[in-house]
């Protein structure tokens, strides 16, 4: 029988050995240093704040596993030996592969900041990181998050209920503004900072300092101002987690490198998830997409392919979601954090400061390209649609309604949303 | 997982740690609650009437204050922090304080009135006299010990309500729902009854209905009915109309939940007082497979001995009256022959092979015993006499199941093992709901991330994410549409609705986000 082994039990690996799974007979074997199980890793914010336990981020009972005769393996892959196509583990075990896939995942950046390396700075993106953060804020009262992404902001949520104090360090002017527009950024900071948060804008680091036992003792600013602390948090981003691939034959760049099958320069092996990077990514798509929808997506398309229907990787409409503090976000299509010239943007806001919305369509023809939503929760499948069909802006806005997602009894915005749009766009 | 788990004493503060405000307010509503201890070891009181509204003042006054402290002048959003942290939350030596004193006090209530001062000979002494002047100013009367516990869940309810809609301020359903089970808690259950009998008429609550109220039909409810004129007989008919009328049609409409979550007493208790529990429902497969079982084998023992003491009420001549026991039991059995037969024709392909075998075993054996009874040609139906089923319903499931372990037990089982495991009505509504309704909750297309918020959360214990995660609607027979699934879901993923019955049940992957073609593909193969 054919062996699929796969790389990192994460959404990628695991939703392509459950497709494998439903299509084929395969041996399938899944490997991973991190956990006994496949766990929701943007769930692990919840079990540090109490809000569950660790084995309520398990999406499927432990006996799932042996019923689909998906093989489980705790180990670490030290190097794997492409011609004999065998993984060579810590413990010094072999094991044999037909085809492999690469799900590894991602490693939180370190950009050679002076102290990184002392005891209290660490980021935020796996099991052991999340031990290692209770190990580190049992004696620690403040803390410096570095970097305003989706991690950050996270850890910020996480430290103000253990009621530690926390100071957010930040490089754009408004929060995740690299990614969201200003006025859709501006929001977001101000959320942060009603939460009791020191979030500074267009601050950067310059050094880490600490005490003789190697724990953090202050953050120093480009500014030169020096912020006590016992924890750093390094929040600047993810990158692929790779390096035990370097210096193989595998072609990598930031990440491993895959054509549109998902196929690395090698036969039969392929990557998927955080760790892969698109040679040729679809247009408005970037080559690296971290986030757990299209490491979903690619386990997919990747197990059709395994299993005899080859098939290319063609993702849909953009989408994806967050919740910073208590406003959720969901986006569909693109809306540019700075748009040119064919890009114009709507934007509403509630006076409370916890709804809004952005959309961005096209100035000449008023084709819709995308919305922001804060606070307000809308139908994916509906946005999808409009998507695929081009509907104009004045389609969307009129139908608005159509969209709403939010619980039963919410009060509904959209005709105040349908108003300011007729008197700030239509009628200039 | 011992470290992650482990208690947090050692951080700057505890997530936990109650506020000078909430400890004062503690005090305040304990030294309510030492007062009504106190009448327990038979002190009188010099003015009942001070003292009762000062104690039941005091308990109400705490809670308020606590809850103002703990909810307001912090942002509305979800309020879980440090939930598996806390002892009464997580099954730590608080919950099991609690859940053993609530035994036992329900032990005392149902069998050992006598400790609370009920006294067969003359008046009554203890915690149940403490309550006569509200009684008396209410019904007219002095106060039972039912009276007493009545006043008590309705407290409840009402001050831990009051918390909830606090604790779920931003979300207009929980406002609105928490709302509804506080009106017909105080109105429905508690004020109407006791008013009707003020004014000399049968004790009655329109919104407790059969089966969950399984001695609506016994000789001496409906002699009670029956001899009180006209209201009786409207309330009869209400009662009959209600079971086979009103919940279908409001079943139908919007799903169980408008009985279970916005009208029901156990519902209203267990989404108010039992709402910090909610979490520690058991989501495995394998509670789910008991739940099954157990629920619909209180149903078949709530109808059976429901027919039996209808049977044994009836007379057996046509001519004092047209329903005769022969009349009536053949009725019975041809109804729900003819029930049967509707939703295994009509829904077979819903049903799961395990629901059709247990639907046609259970179908089976009432028959049969309605045959051996017929044929044998006793008074007694189903080999025991009706009253003595109804006995032992009343011990086995009336008290023991949801009173003991359905309330007893929620500090260390979750809020609502009485409605998953064990309510009749639940079931009925249940069937209603899954096979027969506009209700289900909607995923939102490919947005989910599997956190799992909405499974821990739900008091039901479904696996809410097994379905979210696969882009599926929840329809579900248990689900009583408390809403905290979509309440908690980080991503805007869930949402309650009532809607068109075409792909309201769809088994299929329909994940949005990825290739048009492939997620067709992958939904031809699974079929």
């Amino acid at each position: 029988m054919e062996h699929i082994v796969i790389i990192g039990n994460g959404i990628a690996g695991i939703t392509c050995a459950r497709h494998i799974r439903k299509n084929a007979d395969a041996k399938i074997t899944v490997v991973s240093a991190e956990s006994e199980y496949f766990f929701s890793r943007t769930a692990l914010m919840y079990v540090y704040m109490g809000h569950m336990k660790w084995d309520h981020l398990k999406p499927y009972e432990d006996w799932f596993w042996e019923k689909n005769r998906i093989e489980l393996k705790k180990a670490l892959v030290d190097n794997i030996n492409f011609e004999e196509k065998t993984l060579h583990f810590s413990s010094n075990e072999k094991m044999n592969y037909d085809k492999l896939v690469l799900a590894t995942g991602s490693v939180y950046n370190k950009f050679g900041w002076k102290g990184q390396e002392l005891k209290g700075v660490q980021g935020l993106v796996s099991k052991q990181d999340l031990e290692l953060l209770e190990e580190n804020t049992r004696d620690c009262n403040k803390a410096v998050i570095i970097g305003g992404g989706l991690i950050g902001v996270e850890l910020a949520e996480m430290l103000k209920t253990r009621n530690i104090d926390v100071t957010f360090l930040i490089r754009e002017k408004a929060f995740w503004h690299n990614v969201l527009p200003l006025q859709d950024a501006k929001l977001i900071s101000d959320q942060i900072r009603s939460h009791g948060v020191d979030l500074r804008h267009e601050t950067e680091i310059d050094k880490i300092t600490g005490d003789q036992k190697k724990g953090v003792t202050a953050v120093f600013t480009n500014s030169g101002e020096e912020i006590k602390c016992q924890l750093v948090g390094l929040c600047t981003g993810v990158r692929p987690n790779i390096d035990f691939l370097k210096n193989s034959r595998l072609e990598t760049d930031k990440g491993i490198l895959v054509d549109e099958f998902l196929q690395t320069n090698i036969k039969e092996v392929y990557a998927i998830g955080d760790c892969a990077q698109l040679k040729q990514p679809a247009s408005n798509r970037k080559p690296i997409e971290a986030v757990w929808y299209t490491g979903r997506m690619m386990g997919e398309t990747l197990a059709q392919t395994l299993t005899g229907n080859t098939i290319k990787y063609k993702p849909g409409n953009w989408f994806n979601s967050a919740k910073f503090f208590d406003i959720e976000y969901q986006t569909y299509g693109q809306v540019s954090a700075k748009p040119g010239q064919n890009e114009k943007q709507f934007h509403w806001q509630h006076k409370d400061k916890t709804k809004a919305i952005t959309i961005a369509f096209e100035p000449t023809s008023k084709k819709f390209l995308g919305i922001n939503t804060f606070g307000i929760r809308m139908r994916h499948p509906i946005f999808n649609r409009w998507l695929n069909e081009e509907q104009k802006i004045d389609h969307v806005l009129a139908n608005l309604k159509q969209a709403n997602f939010d619980p039963e009894f919410y009060t509904s915005y959209e005709k105040e949303i349908f108003k300011s749009f007729k008197e700030n766009l239509q009628n200039p | 997982m011992s470290n992650l788990e482990r208690n947090m004493s050692l951080t700057a503060e505890e997530p936990a740690k109650l506020s000078l405000t909430q400890r004062i307010a503690s005090s305040i509503g304990l030294i309510g609650l030492f007062l009504l201890a106190l009448t327990l070891t038979n002190l009188s009181f010099p003015n009942k009437t001070l003292f009762l509204s000062l104690s039941l003042g005091l308990i109400t006054v705490g809670t308020i204050i606590f809850a103002n402290d703990l909810y307001l002048g912090k942002p509305a959003g979800v309020k879980n922090d440090g939930v598996w942290f806390k002892s009464l939350s997580a099954r730590g030596f608080w919950a099991w304080i609690i859940g053993i004193s609530l035994t036992l006090f329900y032990i005392v209530l149902y069998w050992y009135p006598q400790y609370l001062g009920l006294n067969a000979k003359g008046a009554n002494t203890g915690i149940i006299s403490f309550f006569d002047p509200l009684s008396q100013f209410i019904n007219g009367n002095p106060a039972s010990q039912w009276f007493v516990y009545g006043t008590l869940y309705t407290v409840a309810i009402l001050i831990f309500g009051y918390k909830f809609i606090l604790k779920y301020r931003q979300n207009r359903y929980e406002v609105i729902r928490t709302f509804s089970v506080m009106f017909f808690q105080l109105g429905f259950a508690f004020l109407i009854p006791e008013i009707l009998i003020r004014l000399n008429q049968p004790y009655y609550n329109p919104a407790n209905i059969w089966p969950l109220n399984y001695d609506l039909f016994t000789d001496y409810k409906i002699n009670t009915f029956l001899s009180a004129g006209n209201l009786g007989v409207i309330m009869l008919v209400f009662s009959i109309i209600s079971v086979f009328i009103i919940t279908p049609i409001l079943t139908y409409k919007y799903g169980k939940r408008w009985y279970c979550s916005w009208v029901c007493g156990c519902g209203g208790l267990a989404e108010t007082a039992g709402d910090p529990f909610r979490q520690l429902s058991n989501k495995s497969q394998y509670a789910w497979k008991i739940e099954r079982w157990v629920i619909h084998s209180v149903l078949v023992f709530v109808t059976v001995m429901t027919i039996a003491v209808v049977y044994s009420f009836l007379g057996d001549s046509t001519s004092d009256f047209w329903l005769t026991r022969d009349v009536f039991l053949w009725g019975s059995a041809g109804f729900l022959t003819l029930l049967f037969a509707v939703i295994l024709i009509f829904k077979h392909k819903e049903l799961a092979k395990d629901a059709k075998y247990g639907a046609i075993g259970y179908l089976v054996i009432i028959l049969a015993i309605i045959c051996i009874n017929y044929f044998s040609g006793n008074g007694n139906i189903f080999f025991f006499a009706g009253y003595k089923l109804r006995e032992w319903y009343g011990f086995l499931i009336g008290a023991v199941f949801s009173g003991v372990i359905g309330v007893g037990f929620y500090p260390i089982f979750g809020s609502r093992v009485w409605c998953r495991y064990g309510c009749p009505m639940a079931a009925i509504l249940g069937m209603q709901q899954r096979l027969f309704s506009k209700f289900r909750i909607t995923t939102n297309g490919g947005q989910c991330i599997s956190c799992g918020n909405c499974s821990t959360y739900c008091e039901m214990g479904i696996d809410v994410r097994a379905y979210a995660q696969k882009g599926e609607n929840i329809v579900r027979s248990s689900c009583v549409g408390c809403g905290i699934c979509s309440a908690v879901c980080p991503r805007g993923v869930l949402k309650l609705e009532n809607g068109d019955l075409d792909g309201r049940i769809n088994s299929e992957e329909v994940l949005l986000g990825n290739d048009v073609d492939l997620m067709d593909l992958v939904n031809q193969k699974s079929k």
